[in-house]
């Protein structure tokens, strides 16, 4: 590890401070503190350090992965420093350097990373307008702020910029919450189209990933793991290791407790050692594979909470003059990011310093520190970006195993998740299986509405801790939306009298390892739910979108249901009214739907082959009400990434398994969406400058998966009610609307 | 056992000590320090690790080095050079055209595909000019993206493709 000045040193001592981060990493960027962090946040000089140059770096804790939420941040607090985008540089996430934030999760960049950084810039801009009162021996009031240059109003001739009034020098200022944060009528850059600060050097090639990082004297490592993982709960213990059969190739076995790990000089000894090395694995539990999953689920001993409840929803349907009912499944599915996790790791007798691909620094080095042993305080994790993520996939795992092998072998070693660990031990996203109940009175009014969900809960360690600590794994099946069925997206949007939600929690052990898969479960939800709802428009015999405006009572609602309807160029008529005989038919749907806040609506075009069952979604339009949008471009960027993953998770995507373990280990056993199957999206951010921001990665996906769905309703008056929706799902669908 | 190799990388000679069993892929990125290819599977699936040899793309994750002698390889580093080289510049522009369409569209959420797909619109767009929709979808089809960015990724192509065919 090399040694360098803290940052509050430089600070003290008043010198020239060279921060700043670099996404190319061509700079000794930042300045590394030997002490462990997190920074106060109470503390100006946690959040905003200003230099001599009359340029500002912003800490803030949360991690870049590739949804632009750098640039929102350092826009927040540009605008509050009234600074432009050229003066504020935001450095790499540390834990010896930036403050906890907590997660990357949940969208919440904005919606949680934001406000706090805008206190403290806020906080910031008054402690320099107090500097240059004194300066100039005027109030305050009577100061203006243009690019970091404070001038007398009215004086122009008088000016003295931040850089000189405090260039590299701590505020010692506390946060009081008191500092006046700007109206949103004088705002400059939020609200704008800033260009991705991070893009240059991506496209360039020149962007530092985690996966590029090497170190002199090091070794290249290599997890030993089952291929696929098996029953949740019951380990991975190697009974025997025949260590011969890679005599022939340049590496060595590392263990501890039930970990195996390969180290070799050369990465490609590395990758042929761990294929070949021997291991009698313990048995473990059968599962029930994917045929015997939804029935299972169903047979489980649950935990059962009522997360909506309003009106009596059970007496309620008695007096419908239509109730539609229905059971709907959805898969296991995996975050499986493009670039399989890497890590590296210096591991020594005096701590431990860890490059992760991480949503959360603080959070990761607790892991790190029970896993090797280590006081918190001696372990040291620094954020690189690896490929895009969407939840927990194997990062923690990718870092424990390279600090593990680097603490047993004294040198820093690389480790680089393969495809089939990366597939095969991800913490999946959970399945779920549904039964939706609703109901309309004569008017076509919805006025009750019964959702009962199972899945199981997350996994709170990673593999690799709970093989190395043993012990019972711990499920983290309670508390959050996100792991319970989510009301929000179950119903919510619609005004009804008497609606009911039911949790029915499955116990994840002897099941696959779970975690938040982006819009954890929404999909599955709006799925079931949007389906239903669609249903009754039809049993109403009026137009789904009209259907929708009678039911809803909130205006954030209607107006991404109308945006979105507006930009599909939607003319009202009645669902599969005119089925058509052709071979290829065309249909097109609508859905609303949520992750814990924000206010998302799709429309979707699809072209249905009966004779392939194939479904191509050809068009989709999206709109998405995130409050204040900071950025609407970055929000139209994630409207569009998440229309298109929610099409892949909706038309292909499932983790396959049988008794033993998973068996989709690769992209061929796990399809994704194609670039030649991709959709024309059409995004729209509905700004709301007088609302809070709220997520904007998440909340549009389940509205999507619903979209589609209905579009396939329109086109063949065939019911889905379980996805992906393959071609041989489809063909069963058709076949059962005929014989009906 | 590990041999000296000589390979042509980016209009550079190297010379290397590999197996030539080894995949081109971690000469690349462990002896050359070249950013560009990276691993993605291992089993030629996804497209990140696409270089050209001889203009053609290939998975340099399932190549071994030893069966690429003689052959030029470009990687997104020497994407520049490349076109310059193409078009009789006298300079190498800082970006190939289709770097700058894509940056000038905001094609990338994670950007993780995106050497690989400016690698194989590359070698698109030397063949055919003024591919159609249809023509970069089909030829692009062995390349993922998880972030779902395949919408700008056509349409920088397409502004590429519109610019280099005006002479240089």
């Amino acid at each position: 590890m090399s040694l360098e000045l803290s940052r509050r040193e430089l600070l003290k001592s008043g010198g020239a401070l060279i921060v700043g981060f670099s996404f190319a990493g061509v700079a000794p960027t930042c300045a590394r503190s030997e002490a462990a962090g997190p920074p106060d946040p109470m503390e100006v000089d946690s959040w905003i350090a200003i230099h001599a140059d009359n340029t500002a770096t912003v800490y803030f804790g949360k991690c870049e992965m590739g949804q632009g939420n750098t640039t929102g941040l350092l826009q927040i607090a540009a605008e509050e420093l009234d600074l432009d985008m050229g003066q504020v540089s935001a450095v790499r996430l540390d834990t010896n350097v930036t403050p906890d934030q907590g997660a990357t999760s949940s969208s919440s960049s904005i919606d949680r990373g934001g406000p706090p950084l805008r206190i403290a810039a806020a906080e910031a801009r008054q402690a320099l307008l107090q500097l240059a009162s004194v300066k100039f021996g005027v109030q305050k009031g009577s100061l203006v702020v243009e690019k970091g240059v404070v001038f007398i109003e009215g004086s122009p001739g008088r000016s003295v910029t931040y850089g000189e009034l405090l260039g590299d020098k701590p505020f010692h200022v506390k946060i009081t919450g008191t500092a006046p944060v700007k109206p949103h009528n004088r705002y400059k850059l939020v609200g704008t189209r800033v260009p991705r600060v991070d893009l240059p050097d991506k496209f360039s090639g020149n962007y530092v990933r985690v996966q590029h990082l090497r170190e002199p004297n090091m070794l290249h490592g290599r997890v030993v793991l089952p291929k696929g993982q098996r029953a949740f709960g019951y380990g991975a213990r190697p009974l025997a290791i025949d260590e011969s059969s890679i005599k022939d190739i340049g590496a060595r076995v590392v263990r501890k407790g039930d970990f195996v790990g390969v180290v070799a000089e050369r990465e490609w000894d590395a990758v042929k050692a761990a294929r070949a090395l021997k291991v009698t694995w313990a048995e473990t539990p059968r599962l029930s594979g994917n045929g015997g999953l939804y029935d299972a689920m169903r047979a489980a001993k649950t935990a059962d909470t009522v997360v909506a409840d309003v009106g009596d929803a059970a007496g309620a349907f008695a007096s419908c003059a239509h109730v539609a009912s229905a059971t709907y499944r959805g898969p296991y599915q995996g975050h499986l990011p493009f670039w399989p996790n890497c890590a590296l790791a210096e591991v020594g007798p005096d701590g431990a310093f860890i490059r992760s691909a991480t949503q959360d620094i603080y959070s990761s080095r607790a892991q790190l520190a029970r896993v090797l042993g280590l006081p918190v305080e001696k372990v040291r994790v620094q954020y690189y970006e690896s490929s895009g993520t969407f939840g927990r996939s194997c990062y923690e795992d990718a870092s424990q195993a390279a600090a593990l092998m680097s603490q047993a072998t004294g040198r820093p070693v690389r480790v680089q998740f393969m495809r089939w660990d990366e597939h095969g031990w991800d913490q999946y996203g959970p399945a779920h299986l549904a039964d939706v109940r609703a109901g309309v009175d004569t008017n076509g009014r919805l006025i009750a509405y019964e959702y009962h969900g199972w899945q199981h809960g997350w996994t709170v360690n990673a593999t690799i801790h709970d093989l190395v600590l043993g012990g019972e794994p711990v499920e983290r099946a309670g508390g959050s939306n996100s792991i319970t069925v989510n009301p929000m997206s179950t119903g919510s949007m619609y005004r009804i009298a008497n609606r009911r939600v039911i949790n029915h929690a499955v116990p994840m052990k002897g099941q696959l390892r779970g975690a938040a898969l982006r819009s954890p479960l929404d999909l599955n939800y709006c799925f079931a739910s949007e389906q239903t709802i669609d249903e009754l428009a039809h049993a109403a015999k009026t137009d789904p979108l009209e259907f929708r405006r009678l039911n809803i009572g909130d205006e954030r609602w209607l107006g991404v249901l109308n945006a979105t309807a507006e930009a599909a160029h939607w003319t009202p008529r009645v669902a599969a009214a005119s089925l058509s005989n052709a071979d290829v038919v065309t249909g097109r749907g609508i859905g609303l739907g949520t992750h814990h806040v924000s206010y998302g609506a799709a429309v979707a075009e699809v072209e249905v082959d009966k004779r392939t069952g194939n479904i191509v979604v050809k068009r989709l339009y999206g709109a998405l009400d995130a409050g204040l949008a900071i950025n609407p471009a970055l929000i139209e960027n994630q409207i569009i990434g998440q229309m298109v993953q929610s099409t892949s998770r909706v038309l292909k995507e499932e983790i396959l398994f049988d008794e033993h373990g998973v068996t989709s280990l690769d992209w061929n056993s796990y399809p994704v969406l194609r670039f030649a199957e991709h959709p024309d999206v059409t995004p729209v951010v509905v700004q709301r400058l007088d609302e809070p921001s709220t997520g904007a990665g998440e909340e549009v996906m389940g509205a999507t998966a619903a979209a589609i769905a209905n579009a396939f309703f329109d086109a063949t008056g065939a019911r889905l009610r379980q996805y992906p929706m393959t071609p041989a799902r489809v063909k069963e669908a058709l076949s059962s609307v005929r014989a009906g | 056992m590990a041999q000296t190799l000589s390979i042509r990388v980016n209009g550079q000679l190297r010379s290397v000590a590999a197996d030539p069993d080894t995949p081109l892929l971690y000469v690349l990125t462990n002896d050359l320090d070249l950013k560009g290819p990276q691993f993605g599977c291992g089993l030629a699936q996804c497209g990140s690790c696409s270089v050209l040899a001889d203009g053609v793309e290939i998975r340099s994750c399932v190549t071994p080095v030893g069966s690429i002698r003689g052959k030029v390889i470009t990687t997104l580093e020497g994407l520049p050079a490349l076109y310059a080289h193409q078009k009789g510049l006298k300079e190498s522009p800082a970006l190939h055209p289709l770097q700058q369409a894509f940056l000038e569209l905001q094609a990338a959420h994670c950007g993780a595909c995106y050497s690989g797909m400016t690698i194989k619109a590359s070698e698109l767009l030397a063949k055919n000019p003024r591919p159609s929709e249809t023509d970069i979808r089909q030829h692009m089809n062995g390349h993922l993206c998880r972030c779902g960015t395949y919408q700008r990724i056509m349409q920088g192509i397409e502004l590429a493709a519109s610019r280099m065919e005006k002479p240089a």
